[in-house]
């Protein structure tokens, strides 16, 4: 305990508690993470999705990279499997929840205008606007974008992050966080590779590797219905394990969690 | 970028400290940055002045401390620094490693005036 203003304080944080300070003014020591609210939010909406027995998957990745036409090729193929529903997160448009209406299946929009990203207390409204009875899995398609939406944490259980082989095999090592943060990455619109000299599947996957990160790679092509097995065989995986997971009364938080200050060192 | 709500979760949190301790302002906020953050410093130096307009932290220096990137082998148990795209063990090379620092996004410290002291030439 900190003797200024009694906050916590641990034998791995102490030495970042600010040194009492000049005359005139009082120093308190907080530590606190920043997206705290937003933490609390999300813990909410995934109590929702558990009570449900809902698997929640969030996907990501830059623009244009292939999000709706996975889900408009998925939902097409589980149908009359599971029940699925989708949020859709949209600078400005209707469009991808338009398409993913066409299939038949429950879609929300949400229109962020200028947030470059989905939070917890967006998707908490939509998720009011919604019909969840029956629902089993719930896609959240994020904003396209390779920085923003790693940092924050919807109430999901996985993160599935995209990268379409025209954008580049090392956009895992130029955006880290948002790799770091993939439970499964999906190397999209694999169709295009015999007319694309320089993008190398192994390599894409070396620098996942290179991020510490174990989650598997799956290639495949929406458009052109390959690869589909072994994606649509791990959404199967996903929602046995997080059914036994509520059937025990445990959840599960996606990768992203910023909390390495947790175990924080004392450094000199 | 996010940064905006960001630099306005901030000013949530600073004001909450000024209210408990019955403080007039903040002089002076330090946060701690890590490079895997998914935070750019230098945006989020950018939006706390429109963030914090108006309220009591208007006038506060926003210290923005940078954290470096160490890693925790599981391999082999050793705790080394690392590039934030290569999380690899500096000692064996293996990419089987936790993050122990360099993700934080942490509200270090508030430095408060209080009524009880005059705020010294300001
Ligand atoms: N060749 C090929 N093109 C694809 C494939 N998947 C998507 N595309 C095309 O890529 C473009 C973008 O696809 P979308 O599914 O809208 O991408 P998105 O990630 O949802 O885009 P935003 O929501 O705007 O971020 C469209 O022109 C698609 O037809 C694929 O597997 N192969
Ligand atoms: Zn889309
Ligand atoms: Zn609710
Ligand atoms: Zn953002
Ligand atoms: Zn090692």
């Amino acid at each position: 305990m900190c003797d200024t203003c009694g906050c916590n304080l641990t034998p791995g944080n102490r030495h970042l508690a600010y040194k009492p300070v000049a005359r005139g003014a009082t120093a308190v020591s907080v530590l606190k993470g920043l997206l705290a609210k937003n933490d609390d939010q999300a813990g909410h909406n995934r109590a929702h999705f558990d009570r449900r027995g809902i698997l929640a998957l969030n996907l990501m990745s830059s623009p244009g990279s292939g999000k709706t036409a996975l889900l408009e090729a998925t939902l097409t193929a589980l149908k009359g499997e599971f029940t699925c529903a989708v949020i859709e997160g949209d600078l400005e448009t209707e469009n991808d929840a338009e398409r993913i209406r066409a299939k038949g299946v429950q879609a929300h929009q949400i229109v962020t205008g200028t947030a470059c990203h989905l939070d917890a207390h967006l998707v908490h409204d939509a998720l009011h606007e919604m019909k969840l009875d029956g629902v089993d899995i719930l896609f959240i398609e994020n904003v396209g974008n390779l920085v923003c939406p790693a940092s924050f944490d919807l109430g999901q259980h996985l993160n599935v992050t995209l990268l379409s082989v025209t954008e580049g095999d090392d956009k895992p090592a130029k955006y880290p966080v948002m790799f770091r943060a993939a439970d499964a990455l999906l190397l999209t619109k694999t169709d295009l590779l015999p007319v694309l000299d320089d993008f190398d599947l192994d390599r894409a996957e070396a620098h996942l590797r290179n991020l510490a990160n174990p989650a598997p790679v799956l290639h495949l092509s929406a458009r052109k219905d390959a690869g589909m097995g072994p994606w649509l065989d791990w959404i199967r995986v996903q929602l046995a394990q997080q059914l036994a997971r509520v059937a025990a009364g445990q959840s599960r938080r996606p990768a992203i969690q910023p909390d390495g200050a947790r175990y924080h060192h004392t450094e000199a | 970028m996010h940064e905006l709500s960001i630099a306005q979760a901030l000013v949530e949190q600073v004001e909450a400290v000024i209210r408990t301790h019955h403080a007039l302002r903040a002089s002076l906020i330090r946060v701690r940055v890590g490079p895997l953050a998914g935070v750019v410093p230098e945006l989020l130096a950018h939006a706390f002045p429109l963030a914090a307009a108006g309220s009591r932290m208007e006038h506060a220096e926003l210290a923005l401390v940078k954290a470096p990137v160490r890693v925790l082998c599981e391999r082999c148990g050793a705790e080394s620094e690392a590039a934030m795209n290569r999380l690899l063990c500096a000692e064996c090379g293996d990419w089987h490693t936790r993050i122990v620092s360099g993700d934080e996004l942490l509200l270090e410290s508030v430095e408060l005036e209080t009524a009880a002291s005059p705020s010294p030439a300001s």
